[in-house]
């Protein structure tokens, strides 16, 4: 049986959280989906709470932190991504915005994503399609085509409605799909030596890699 | 033998302690008694930065360092650093070729890109040719000190017909060049290429880096052919608040860091400590930090240290080079060089690539 690495973000706030709730389902539907194809998951959750100052410090001075290192080094390492935020005034929250700043530009260009999000009403929903989806499409991911909200309604009676059950497995089978189409991730060395000095001298080698 | 030093961004920085901003004329001339102080107290290297933009200072370091020169006897004069992307190549071969007239051959450079984008259009440069323009414009004044007449065509400097920078080299040696980068291994590779030092900032950066950086730099200088990997020239930064008794340090510094340019109102200084190589405390415990760097990037050449930044008072820099003179850089000096390989070489100098007969 192969395996992948699956990383779940998920930036809510309280604890418990439903922005949580949310992506332990979609993490749990995934590998679910993953299994019946013979593919089995490690899954590694980051709380973008438990990294909060140190994201914040990041921004500040430039690098991550050893906790906040790991936690980054687990989205760029990933084989697919679910990554889960509440909507705060019609988008992301800042601490999920930041969170994604502080990750190298480059180091999501084509993982398969599914983005989903909790708020309050579902009149909040198309945030995920005029906020969430443009940044990862920024980023060169794949981002699925199903996006998931929650609202405070269909957690409604302490039950999951069965809408949001469907929506939760078409999401998780279409990053599956994404993800047993690729050959496991390799992450680049930021260290490594991409070209000789000869190319360097001749000019031949492009200033810099800003292609965006 | 190591070198021990200082090296200076030049801030004018407001001391957060008392809100006073000094003078551009006091932070100059504050600077300038660092460096006589320096000596004083048995250092070998005094460094300076260049800036070009507020809140910095140093624009023109070589008329600086000249004056240095002119109040010291044995001091090395160095650069940390000298912007190789937006200078001239030309001036800087003749600005430093200058120096080293006037000081008796006691100058080297460290070579630098610059990260703020705005300086590069002040200069007609553009910051996303900055590696292009590191290695196009350093290929130039490689030349420049080592060839008589130099004719010359590149894609960012109007070409060179029988050109001649004078005054040339003293003794025909060009001084030794070092290059700092935190994070380009194509600046390491350069380094590597020509032979010459390889300096990690060291400062704001954790540890990590500056070991991937090294390594590099260290495996390429052997497949250049220059020597073994233990034999490239090793330069660190690093970042030091002492005093006698260690929670005395911690207490004085505490405002200084929360409040410094770069980190300040960010991590904590426990964290930043952890995280990167600041020490704040005993000149015992600065001792043991230092001496653990070596395990990370192996026998090394150069050591300076910033203790002059984040509105610092001149009085306490002052202090802070008295206990590195009497009582650091001693101890340092003897530590460093228990279980050192014979084939480590010194740091260089001019009388000893005068000697090696380093004149290409």
């Amino acid at each position: 049986m192969s395996r992948r690495t699956l990383t779940v973000v998920s930036a809510g706030l309280s604890q418990p959280s439903s922005t949580r709730l949310l992506a332990d389902q979609l993490a749990a539907a995934t590998r679910a989906d993953l299994a019946e194809r013979g593919m089995s998951v490690d899954v590694h959750v980051v709380e973008l709470r438990d990294h909060a100052h140190d994201i914040m410090n990041h921004l500040l001075t430039g690098f991550p932190s050893a906790g906040l290192r790991t936690a980054i080094d687990a989205v760029a390492g990933a084989d697919g991504l679910i990554a889960v935020t509440p909507i705060f005034n019609a988008s992301y929250s800042g601490l999920f915005k930041s969170f994604f700043d502080v990750i190298d530009g480059t180091a999501l260009a084509d993982t398969p994503v599914l983005a989903a999000a909790t708020g309050g009403t579902a009149r909040h929903s198309l945030a995920l399609e005029h906020a969430l989806r443009p940044m990862f499409t920024y980023l060169h991911a794949v981002v699925v085509p199903t996006a998931v909200f929650a609202a405070t309604e269909d957690w409604a009676g302490g039950t999951v409605d069965s809408s949001l059950r469907a929506r939760v497995r078409r999401a998780a089978r279409e990053l599956a799909d994404q993800m047993v189409r690729r050959d496991e991730r390799e992450v680049a060395d930021p260290f490594a030596l991409t070209t000789t000095f000869e190319e360097l001298l001749s000019g031949r080698e492009p200033a810099l890699g800003l292609d965006q | 033998m190591m070198q021990f030093g200082i090296f200076t961004v030049g801030d004018v920085t407001p001391d957060p302690t008392t809100g006073r901003e000094p003078t551009e004329a006091e932070r100059i001339t504050a600077m300038m008694t660092l460096a006589q102080k320096a000596e004083e107290v048995g250092l070998d290297v005094f460094a300076l930065g260049e800036h070009h933009n507020p809140p910095f200072v140093p624009s023109s370091p070589t008329t600086m360092l000249g004056y240095v020169a002119g109040r010291t006897d044995r001091l090395l004069l160095s650069t940390a650093t000298t912007l190789i992307t937006t200078n001239d190549p030309v001036k800087i071969a003749e600005d430093y070729a200058m120096l080293q007239h006037l000081a008796g051959g006691r100058v080297d450079l460290m070579m630098g890109r610059g990260n703020m984008g705005p300086v590069y259009p002040w200069f007609g440069q553009d910051i996303r040719n900055g590696i292009a323009l590191a290695v196009e414009n350093y290929a130039l004044l490689h030349r420049l000190w080592r060839e008589d007449v130099v004719d010359w065509e590149g894609r960012f400097r109007t070409p060179l017909q029988s050109f001649t920078a004078t005054p040339r080299p003293l003794d025909g040696v060009p001084p030794f060049v070092w290059h700092g980068s935190i994070r380009s291994p194509e600046i390491a590779e350069q380094a590597a290429y020509y032979g010459d030092g390889f300096f990690a900032n060291h400062i704001f950066w954790p540890r990590e880096h500056t070991e991937r950086m090294v390594g590099l730099y260290r495996q390429r200088f052997e497949h250049y052919g220059h020597g073994g990997a233990d034999q490239a020239i090793v330069g660190l930064g690093g970042q030091v608040f002492m005093r006698r008794n260690s929670q005395d340090a911690v207490r004085e510094f505490r405002p200084y860091f929360d409040n410094a340019p770069v980190y300040g109102h960010g991590p904590s200084l426990e964290e930043f400590t952890a995280e990167t190589p600041l020490t704040v405390g005993s000149p015992q415990q600065v001792i043991d930090r230092t001496l653990t760097f070596r395990d990370y990037v192996g026998d090394y050449q150069r050591q300076l240290f910033l203790i002059d930044h984040a509105g610092l008072p001149l009085k306490t820099a002052l202090e802070q080079l008295d206990l590195l003179g009497e009582e650091v850089v001693p101890v340092l000096r003897k530590e460093f060089a228990i279980g050192r390989p014979a084939h480590v070489p010194d740091a260089p100098t001019h009388e000893s690539r005068k000697v090696a007969g380093v004149t290409r």
